[in-house]
C-alpha cells in the first residue's frame, strides 16, 4: 500500500499546507500528498477491496461522532447484496463544529479522494456529498474541485454534491439516506440499516467526511504509517474544533492522547479564567476546569466524566459565562431540534427544558432535580435515533458540573451573567420548534 | 303496513308459504336487516369516533372499544350481505345483483337504490382494506379507511331515500337516533381536542352539522312528502300497484 | 431462540393499547408512550405479546426474535 514517495511524518496531516483562505488546488494537492492510488484498469478495480484490509489494520474509526470501526462498516455494505453508493457526510449539524466545513473549503480534493477509494474498494460506481444547504461556500469549493478532476474522472465512480437541509438531527445516516432517496432529512426506524439497504434500496456506506479524508492517507501510506500517531485504542490524527475564550479558536488537528494544555498552548492560550469545557459538542459532557490542565485527549481520559471526543467538538467557557444560562439556552435549542418524530423525544426533551427554565428563573419546586433525572430516564434511549440521549448526556453533565450555579438559580433568581449574551455558539436564526405529527 | 302491499309474483319456491298470506319473506328481511345494519353502522362509527379519541378507563379499556369497533362492523357487514341478497331475491321492485352493486343503474328509485349500492361498495373496500392491513402499511390503510365518514351518511340516506318504512315513526326515530348518536360522538371528540389542528375539527363538526340541517330541511318536502314515491324514481308499473290504498300506498 | 418487544417510536402514536393487553411487560410514561420490558418474553407470554402487537392501531409494536437482530447501541 506504500506510495514511492516517502510518507510525511508527524503532524499536520490532513491540515498539512492548507491555505490561509480558499482551497487548494488539485496540482497543490497531488504536490502535497501524491497521487491516490485509484484503480483504473479492470484488473486493479478487482484487488481494490484489500483497502479494507488495510483499514483494519489502521484501525480507524468514524470522526462524525460515534467512532463506529470504518472497516466493519465498509465490510457490512461490501457484504450486502447489490451495488453500493459511497454517500459523504458532511451535514455537520452540530453547531459547535466547523471541521467538516473546513475540510470542503480548503481540502476537498481530499475530501474526495477517500469518497472515490472507499467507493472503489467496495464496487460502488456513485459518490454523494452532503453538505448543508447554507454552506455555499462548501459547494462552491466542492463543485470547482470536480471540474478540476473532470479531465481524469473516466471509469472513475461519480462525484455529485447534494444540498441537505440544516437541522441537528440531519447528520443521522438514516436522515441523510431516507432525504436522498426524496423523503424528509429525518432519521428513520432501523433495521434496516443504510449498510444494508440505503440510498435507492442500495448498501449505502454512509462515512464522515473527516473519516473519508484519512480514509485517502492511509490508501496512500499504509496502516502502519497511520499507526505512527496517536494511541493504540485510538490510531492516528484528528480534527478538532475548539471554541471558548482563546486567542485563536479554531480547527486544529491533533494525535490521539496529545494533551488538552498542548492543544490550548497552539490556540494561543485563553484570554480569560476557563469554567468548564464541553467535549463531544451538544451530544456530550462537561468537564470542571479544575480536571482540564492534566486532561488527555483521548476517549480512556474522558470516559470517567461521560465524555468523549465525539465529533471532535471542544467548547469551553469562560468563569464569566453563567453555566445555567448556557445549559438551559442549549437544551431549549435541543429540544427544539427534535425531529418531532419521537413522543419520549419530543415531550420528554420539551418538559427537561421548561424545568431547566424554571430553575434558571428561581420559580422551581424544590425537587426539580428528581423531575429532571426523572423526565431523562423517560426519554433516554426511547428514540429511533440517539438525539435524546446526547441532549440528555449534556443536561446531566451539566446538572453536575453546575451544581452550586444551578443551587444558587434555584434559591436566588437570575444572576448578572444571565443577562449577558451567551458564550456557547448556536445558529443565528430560530428553526421551527418540534412538534409531533399526526 | 305490511297488509298495504300487495303480494308479488313469486318466482322461488322459498317464499311460496308467506306469499299466499302477503308479501314475501324477502321484504320483511329487507327492511329489517336494512334498519338493523343502520343501527350497526351507527354504533361502529360513533365507536370509531370515540376510540380515536382514547375514550377509555379501568372498566372501560381501548382495547374494548376497539375490539367492539372491529366485531360490531363486521356484524354489520353480515347482516348488509343479507339486506342486498334479501332485496334481490325479493321479486317486487326487480333489483338484480348488479344493481345492487353497481350505483344508478337500476330501474327501482335508481339514485336512492345507488346510494345503497355506494354504501356497499365503501363497506366492502373498508372491510377488505382493514382485513389485510397489515400487509398494506398503517397510512394507505388510514387513508382508505376516512372513507367510513363517506359511507356512513351515503346509507342513512339510502335508507331515508328507499325505505318503505320512513314515514313511520320508528324508522324515523331510529334514523334521528343514528345520526345523533354520531354527532355525540364527533361533538365529545372535537371537544376532547382531537385531531389536533382545530380547522380539522371546526371541519367535521361544520360538515355534520350542515347534513343535519339538509335532512330537517329536505325530509319533509323529500321522504315525509306525499308523492315521493313518484319523484324519488319508483317505476310507474309498480305505483299502479300500490296506488289504491290511500296514504300508504306511497310507502314502498 | 428468544423473543423480545420493540416498539418503532416513530409510528407509535401513544395509543396505549399494548399497555393494557400486556400490563406484565408494558407500562405508559407521563405521554402515553409504551415503557417495554426488554427481557425475553417467557412463553406463557408470548400470546398475549403477540396479540398486543396485533392490537396496536399503528403496527409500531413489534414482537422479534432476538436472533433476528442485534441492537447496536
Amino acid at each position: 500500500m506504500t506510495g514511492e514517495r516517502e510518507a510525511p511524518v508527524g503532524l499536520p496531516r490532513l491540515l498539512n499546507a492548507i491555505p490561509a483562505h480558499g482551497a487548494m488546488s488539485l496540482a497543490e494537492h497531488l504536490s502535497v500528498h501524491g497521487e491516490p492510488p485509484l484503480a483504473r484498469s479492470r484488473r486493479a478495480r478487482r484487488g481494490a477491496g484489500a483497502l479494507i484490509e488495510e483499514i483494519e489494520q489502521a484501525g480507524l474509526h468514524g470522526r462524525g461522532g460515534a467512532a463506529f470501526p470504518t472497516a466493519v462498516k465498509m465490510r457490512g455494505v461490501a457484504h450486502a447484496r447489490g451495488r453500493p453508493i459511497v454517500v459523504v457526510n458532511a451535514a455537520e449539524g452540530e453547531p459547535a463544529s466547523s471541521k467538516d466545513h473546513t475540510l470542503l473549503t480548503g481540502l476537498a480534493h481530499l475530501v474526495l479522494d477517500g469518497g472515490v477509494l472507499a467507493a472503489q474498494a467496495l464496487g460502488a460506481d456513485q459518490v454523494i456529498v452532503c453538505i448543508p444547504e447554507s454552506s455555499t461556500a462548501s459547494l462552491q469549493s466542492v463543485k470547482i474541485a470536480l471540474a478540476e478532476r473532470q479531465h481524469a474522472s473516466a471509469g472513475l465512480p461519480s462525484i455529485e454534491p447534494r444540498t441537505v437541509p440544516e437541522r441537528y438531527v440531519t447528520g443521522q445516516e438514516s436522515a441523510l439516506v431516507n432525504h436522498l432517496n426524496g423523503g424528509p432529512a429525518l432519521p428513520t426506524f432501523t433495521p434496516p440499516l443504510p449498510f444494508e439497504r440505503g440510498v435507492r434500496r442500495r448498501p449505502t456506506l454512509v462515512n464522515n467526511a473527516e473519516t473519508l479524508a484519512h480514509l485517502a492517507l492511509i490508501a496512500r501510506h499504509g496502516a502502519r504509517w497511520f499507526r505512527e500517531l496517536g494511541t493504540t485504542a485510538q490510531p492516528g490524527s484528528t480534527l478538532i474544533t475548539l471554541s471558548g475564550p482563546l486567542v485563536y479558536p479554531g480547527v486544529y488537528e491533533i494525535e490521539h492522547g496529545a494533551s488538552l494544555s498542548s492543544l490550548l498552548h497552539a490556540a494561543g492560550g485563553a484570554t480569560a479564567p476557563l469554567r468548564a469545557g464541553l467535549f463531544g459538542g451538544y451530544a456530550g459532557a462537561w468537564i470542571d476546569a479544575n480536571q482540564l490542565p492534566n486532561l488527555a485527549l483521548r476517549d480512556e481520559h474522558l470516559k470517567p466524566y461521560g465524555a468523549s471526543l465525539g465529533a471532535g467538538v471542544i467548547a469551553l467557557l469562560s468563569e464569566d459565562a453563567c453555566g445555567v444560562a448556557e445549559t438551559v439556552t442549549v437544551t431549549r435549542w435541543l429540544a427544539e431540534q427534535s425531529a418531532g418524530q419521537c413522543g419520549p423525544c419530543v415531550h420528554g426533551l420539551d418538559a427537561i427544558a421548561t424545568s431547566l427554565e424554571e430553575v434558571a428563573a428561581g420559580t422551581a419546586r424544590r425537587d426539580a432535580k428528581q423531575r429532571i433525572a426523572r423526565l431523562a430516564s423517560l426519554a433516554r434511549r426511547r428514540g429511533a435515533c440517539g438525539h435524546p440521549d446526547g441532549a440528555i448526556r449534556f443536561i446531566l453533565s451539566a446538572i453536575e458540573v453546575f451544581a452550586a450555579e444551578f443551587a444558587d438559580h434555584a434559591r436566588h433568581g437570575p444572576c448578572d451573567a444571565c443577562a449577558g449574551a451567551r458564550e456557547l455558539p448556536l445558529p443565528a436564526t430560530p428553526r421551527p420548534a418540534a412538534a409531533l405529527v399526526g | 303496513m305490511a297488509s298495504t302491499r300487495r303480494a308479488a309474483p313469486q318466482k322461488g319456491h322459498a317464499a311460496v308459504i308467506l306469499a299466499a298470506s302477503g308479501p314475501s319473506a324477502y321484504w320483511y328481511l329487507t327492511r329489517s336487516t336494512g334498519a338493523v345494519t343502520l343501527i350497526l353502522l351507527t354504533i361502529t362509527v360513533a365507536l370509531g369516533v370515540a376510540d380515536v379519541q382514547r375514550l377509555s378507563s379501568k372498566n372501560w379499556p381501548r382495547f374494548v372499544v376497539d375490539s367492539l369497533h372491529r366485531n360490531v362492523s363486521l356484524l354489520a357487514v353480515l347482516f348488509l350481505i343479507v339486506h342486498v341478497l334479501t332485496s334481490v331475491l325479493d321479486s317486487f321492485a326487480h333489483i338484480s345483483l348488479l344493481d345492487s352493486l353497481v350505483p344508478f343503474i337500476g330501474s327501482y328509485r335508481p339514485f336512492w337504490l345507488g346510494l345503497g349500492a355506494l354504501a356497499l361498495d365503501l363497506m366492502l373496500a373498508i372491510t377488505l382494506t382493514s382485513l389485510m392491513r397489515r400487509r398494506m402499511g398503517y397510512s394507505t390503510w388510514r387513508a382508505t379507511h376516512w372513507l367510513a365518514y363517506a359511507c356512513w351518511p351515503i346509507a342513512l340516506l339510502h335508507g331515508l331515500g328507499t325505505g318503505s318504512d320512513v314515514k313511520s315513526t320508528w324508522l324515523l326515530s331510529l334514523s334521528i337516533a343514528c345520526l345523533a348518536a354520531v354527532l355525540v360522538a364527533v361533538l365529545a371528540r372535537a371537544a376532547a381536542g382531537w385531531p389536533g389542528d382545530a380547522r380539522l375539527r371546526a371541519g367535521a363538526v361544520g360538515t355534520l352539522g350542515l347534513f343535519s340541517l339538509f335532512l330537517a330541511l329536505w325530509l319533509p318536502s323529500g321522504p315525509l312528502a306525499a308523492n315521493w314515491a313518484r319523484r324519488s324514481g319508483t317505476p310507474a308499473s309498480l305505483l299502479g300497484h300500490t296506488s289504491h290504498s290511500s296514504s300508504s300506498g306511497e310507502k314502498r | 431462540m428468544s423473543h423480545r418487544l420493540r416498539v418503532n417510536p416513530i409510528a407509535c402514536e401513544a395509543h396505549g393499547m399494548c399497555a393494557e393487553l400486556l400490563p406484565e411487560r408494558i407500562t405508559l410514561d407521563d405521554w402515553g408512550y409504551p415503557i417495554l420490558d426488554e427481557k425475553p418474553i417467557p412463553r406463557a407470554l408470548l400470546d398475549h405479546a403477540r396479540r398486543a402487537a396485533q392490537a396496536c392501531p399503528t403496527f409500531a409494536l413489534l414482537v422479534e426474535r432476538q436472533s433476528d437482530y442485534q441492537k447496536p447501541r
